[in-house]
């Protein structure tokens, strides 16, 4: 099980009604899936976070180079091996509010997903499974079950998408933001639960986050990205702790101590 | 003399399963200058208790009891008129939503003559400049319209509109969320700044509590719609008195030990069924007998602080 980008990149615009050309993503390589492995991308609103996740999702066709699963480029896959790319590879997307359709309930994106991809044969036995993956995301099933998307808080449907996800326990999981609309208290237990289905599961994650701390406790790996470029990549706890690039120091910096007695600089008027 | 003091603040939601109780009880003063962190997790009622304080509450929410004591006057039985001369001039709101919190078609400028206007305030050019300069924007701001600014100049927008009017308290409702954590780091030192300068106290809702660590001279902790502990954030820090704050300030992520967490496991009680005891009781891992059969009374403790917790 391998998604590889191969010097993949992505512009827009250029042609003649889409405005200038831009640079969303330089062309970059990366392999995940092959072990299990946690890779947190890291970086501020407009680095190219977003863009990568939606090229190694197949969403969005690479202006330069190649996305590839096992081998073989995604945009011209076999429908076979498309459908096994699209069932290993799955997604927890950034905005909890765009990502359903509003006039479904919400157990249809956990029933269905399990019927289509095999997991059950029927609905009363996919039930069983969507209750456990509710549960293991602190969402009680009852209150959760037979709701609308509207009646959810945002924090719930980002848990709903994990959920989802991890109930069709993928090789590999691209989560944009994944918590970033939920408590800090409730994404101590979302985070562990995604670090668990790497240790124990065998899954790989892409940690999409601009929260250095968090990437920092679950990931084995960390690349910074700045305006469409990997600025400074590395093993974790080196990235952190020795920060070899100023954006990456910056970034660093940005998180606030959680301890009064130490001074951040706030009050400080430069 | 407080800048503010809620007196037995509660609030309601009329629902279709019932009543709502959003927030129960609630009291606090607030000094001059103070800035006072209000934490809790979704539902805990910090946003209801901040935007309580400047009666924007909608129906069908309102205040069922309690007293909001401002400049002698009280905004919670405040007319509409009342409320109109108070709010912008005595108490001010930064919104949670900068995105979309400026009037779409109007320039920055016009949002801060409109604010003059309405408070029959001396405005003009000069002072709205010095006010952009004091969030550190610069004058040409207010030519410009809210969507050629980013996420961070358009907080900052709303900051300088917040203090236009000198007001003597400020709300700030998670004003940094949706903004890039470099820019959230910007954003508080320019409130703090601002705030020093024309001595308001501030009231910052969020959930953060290393940001709250950082901000705030008190912190007030709420949990199913009750101030649950409220002390110096030093106190807060050093010796957390209620085992939600213990527990809110052990599930910050640091950068200690990797792949440890600390979630608060189990939810928060219904709002529309209130338990008989402490609402902590069910997920508390120190809970007694007596905490599911009676409510804890605020005790106050040396230091100035007070909990609501029968182990405590």
């Amino acid at each position: 099980m391998r998604l590889e980008l191969k010097s993949a990149g992505v512009t827009f615009g250029g042609t003649l009604f889409a405005g200038p050309r831009k640079r969303a993503l330089a062309p970059l390589s990366l392999s995940v899936g092959d072990a299990p492995h946690i890779l947190a991308v890291v970086g501020e609103s407009g680095s190219g976070k977003t863009t990568l996740t939606r090229l190694l999702l197949g969403l969005l066709r690479p202006s330069t180079g190649a996305v590839t699963w096992n081998g073989g480029d995604v945009w011209r896959l076999p429908k076979p091996a498309f459908a096994a790319y699209r069932r290993a590879v799955q997604a927890v997307f950034q905005d909890p509010f765009g990502a359903y359709n509003p006039v479904y309930r919400v157990d249809r994106m956990l029933i269905l997903p399990a019927l289509r991809f095999g997991l059950a044969g029927s609905e009363e036995a996919a039930r069983p499974l969507a209750e456990a993956a509710l549960a293991a995301v602190g969402l009680r099933p009852a209150e959760t079950l037979g709701r609308f998307p509207h009646q959810l808080s945002g924090g719930q449907r980002q848990r709903l998408m994990v959920a989802r996800a991890m109930m069709l326990k993928p090789s590999v999981l691209i989560a944009d933001e994944p918590v970033s609309m939920v408590d800090a208290s409730l994404r101590a237990t979302i985070l562990e639960t995604l670090y668990r289905l790497r240790q124990d599961g065998g899954m790989s994650l892409v940690y999409v986050t601009h929260d250095l701390a968090t990437a920092y406790q679950i990931a084995d790996s960390i690349m910074v990205m700045r305006n469409g470029e990997v600025v400074e990549q590395g093993e974790t706890v080196s990235v952190i702790r020795t920060p070899a690039h100023a954006y990456t120091r910056d970034l660093v910096s940005a998180l606030p101590p959680p301890d009064p007695t130490v001074d951040w600089g706030l009050e400080s008027t430069t | 003399m407080s800048a503010l003091s809620v007196r037995n603040l509660s609030v309601e939601f009329a629902t279709a399963r019932g009543t709502a109780r959003a927030v129960q009880n609630v009291s606090f003063d607030l000094a001059p200058g103070e800035r006072l962190g209000l934490v809790g997790e979704s539902g805990s009622g910090k946003t209801t208790t901040a935007l309580s304080l400047l009666r924007l509450i909608r129906p069908p929410g309102r205040i069922a009891a309690g007293e909001i004591l401002l400049d002698g006057a009280d905004m919670a039985r405040a007319t509409a008129a009342e409320l109109r001369r108070m709010r912008g001039a005595r108490i001010a709101l930064v919104p949670q939503g900068a995105m979309n919190a400026l009037n779409p078609v109007l320039t920055c400028g016009a949002q801060f003559d409109d604010l003059f206007a309405a408070h029959g305030a001396a405005g003009g050019a000069p002072r709205v400049g010095e006010l952009l300069a004091s969030v550190g924007l610069g004058a040409e701001v207010a030519e410009l319209y809210p969507h050629q600014l980013s996420g961070g100049m358009k907080q900052r927008v709303c900051i300088a509109l917040a203090i236009a009017l000198r007001p003597a308290v400020i709300v700030a409702d998670e004003p940094t969320s949706a903004l890039d954590v470099i820019v959230q780091k910007q954003i508080l030192k320019t409130l703090i700044a601002v705030q020093r300068e024309i001595g308001a106290a501030v009231v910052l809702v969020g959930h953060d509590m290393g940001l709250m660590a950082q901000f705030a001279h008190r912190i007030g902790v709420m949990y199913a719609g009750r101030l649950v502990e409220l002390a110096p954030v030093r106190d807060i820090f050093a010796r957390p008195r209620h085992p939600y704050t213990r527990m809110l300030i052990d599930s910050l992520p640091g950068f200690g030990e990797r792949g440890v967490f600390k979630g608060i496991q189990g939810q928060p009680p219904s709002l529309l069924t209130p338990l008989p005891g402490c609402p902590f009781a069910p997920r508390c891992a120190i809970a007694m007998a007596r905490c599911g059969v009676e409510v804890p009374e605020t005790r106050i403790l040396e230091g100035g602080g007070e909990v609501r917790c029968h182990a405590a």
